[in-house]
């Protein structure tokens, strides 16, 4: 299969600077697939599970927020967080889950605590969903 | 006479040796920082570029002109982020920041969004009137860049200023850091190169500019924090260096009067035990 090449980036480094054969993240407005010879393309990024394939591997990822570019047939994921599924971290994705339940089952929580407990709950769903596909 | 002189000598000499002790550790601490935040520089720098390199190119398209953060309105107000060091003792850090800092918004209407103890004490003092209470530098995250990005993002867009300007330290190299200034919004776009290329933006434009914006800024705000940390860390490094060298040498200086005095008190006491022979 031809592959293109991939980087993918955030503010704590470089987690991957590759050749793949596929890449499909989650766009605000739904899965967005990319292969070979894609042609030039922006998209803002949502929350979820983004899938790598190279040399036939699937690779997986949860990737939150940021952007996706297509430039000549270069991609880059310029991304706000993204884990590789091996080194997400389950049990403290599990606490945040919790604590963000506590937050939206307690009837007096603020709305602006309640706005960031649904976006940690929403963090967390995806960690979760992404860190039990190893 | 003599004696109580050698005595004050050695008492100097003494807080001197304790002063060059801790100026040389506080130059080892910032040496080992100033490779941690270094190492986070050269970590975040890919990320910031493409996204700049990206934003450029949108830019460029000419296909968001409509946008509002492409819109020139006349600066009635301007809204700086100042990151400085939350402590003294950096040499130049914290003053050659605040002056520029200061020069700038003078002049005009301005508010101001503090990070490090320094700046927000600074400002306080002078009565420019803050976005937020000041934030410490040491503990701001990345995920506190997004927000305060969006923040700025959302007050830019209901007119409460025409202008964002980000004031941090370049980090040059380990012996030199400079101040800088750059505007953040509204952004300009360079008239140079227009690429020409055609690009699918998904779902439009606007969307995408919409969406990516905040996030542009919260790169570009991290990006400068960790130029600033390393800035501080090297500044902190080089003072400290130059104290410990000083405090050397006037122990010099000292322990040469000190043995001085000391030659001096022998001769006078041996000049007075020979003539009273």
């Amino acid at each position: 299969m031809t592959s293109f090449q991939l980087k993918i980036v955030t503010p704590d480094g470089l987690c991957f600077d590759g050749q793949a054969e596929e890449l499909i993240v989650r766009t605000t407005t739904g899965d967005m697939g990319f292969m070979a010879g894609h042609t030039n393309c922006v998209a803002p990024l949502g929350m979820g599970r983004a899938t790598v394939v190279v040399n036939g591997q699937k690779r997986y990822g949860a990737c939150i927020g940021g952007m996706v570019t297509v430039l000549d047939g270069a991609v880059s994921l310029v991304a706000t967080t993204f884990e590789w599924a091996e080194d997400i971290d389950l049990p403290r994705a599990e606490r945040s889950y919790e604590r963000a339940q506590k937050v939206l089952n307690d009837k007096s929580a603020t709305d602006t605590d309640i706005r960031l407990a649904q976006a940690r709950l929403r963090r967390a769903l995806v960690r979760k969903g992404v860190g039990t596909m190893k | 006479m003599a004696t109580v002189s050698t005595k004050e000598i050695k008492n100097r000499i003494r807080s001197m040796e304790s002063t060059k002790q801790i100026t040389r550790a506080m130059e080892m601490v910032a040496a080992s920082k100033l490779r941690h935040t270094q190492q986070r520089v050269a970590a975040a720098r890919p990320y910031y570029e493409t996204l700049l390199d990206t934003i450029g190119d949108i830019v460029a398209s000419g296909s968001a002109e409509e946008s509002p953060y492409l819109q020139q309105r006349p600066v009635k107000r301007t809204a700086y982020v100042v990151f400085a060091g939350d402590r003294g003792l950096a040499g130049g850090y914290n003053s050659n920041l605040l002056k520029a800092a200061y020069g700038a918004m003078k002049e005009q209407d301005a508010v101001v969004l503090p990070v490090g103890k320094k700046a927000t004490e600074f400002f306080k003092a002078r009565q420019i009137p803050m976005l937020t209470d000041g934030a410490e530098a040491a503990s701001v995250t990345v995920g506190d860049c997004f927000s305060i990005a969006k923040h700025l993002c959302k007050c830019y867009c209901q007119g409460e200023f025409d202008e964002i300007v980000v004031l941090y330290t370049k980090f040059v190299s380990a012996l030199s850091q400079v101040p800088e200034t750059l505007r953040l919004l509204p952004l300009t776009p360079e008239a140079a190169e227009k690429s020409g290329k055609e690009v699918l933006y998904e779902p439009g434009c606007e969307a995408v500019l919409e969406a990516i914006i905040p996030e542009y800024l919260g790169g570009v705000l991290y990006g400068a924090l960790c130029e600033s940390r390393a800035s501080e860390q090297a500044a902190r490094r080089t003072a400290m260096n130059a104290a410990t060298q000083n405090a050397e040498e006037m122990i010099g200086e000292l322990s040469l009067k000190f043995n001085q005095a000391r030659q001096a008190a022998i001769t006078q006491e041996i000049t007075e035990i020979v003539a009273g022979s």
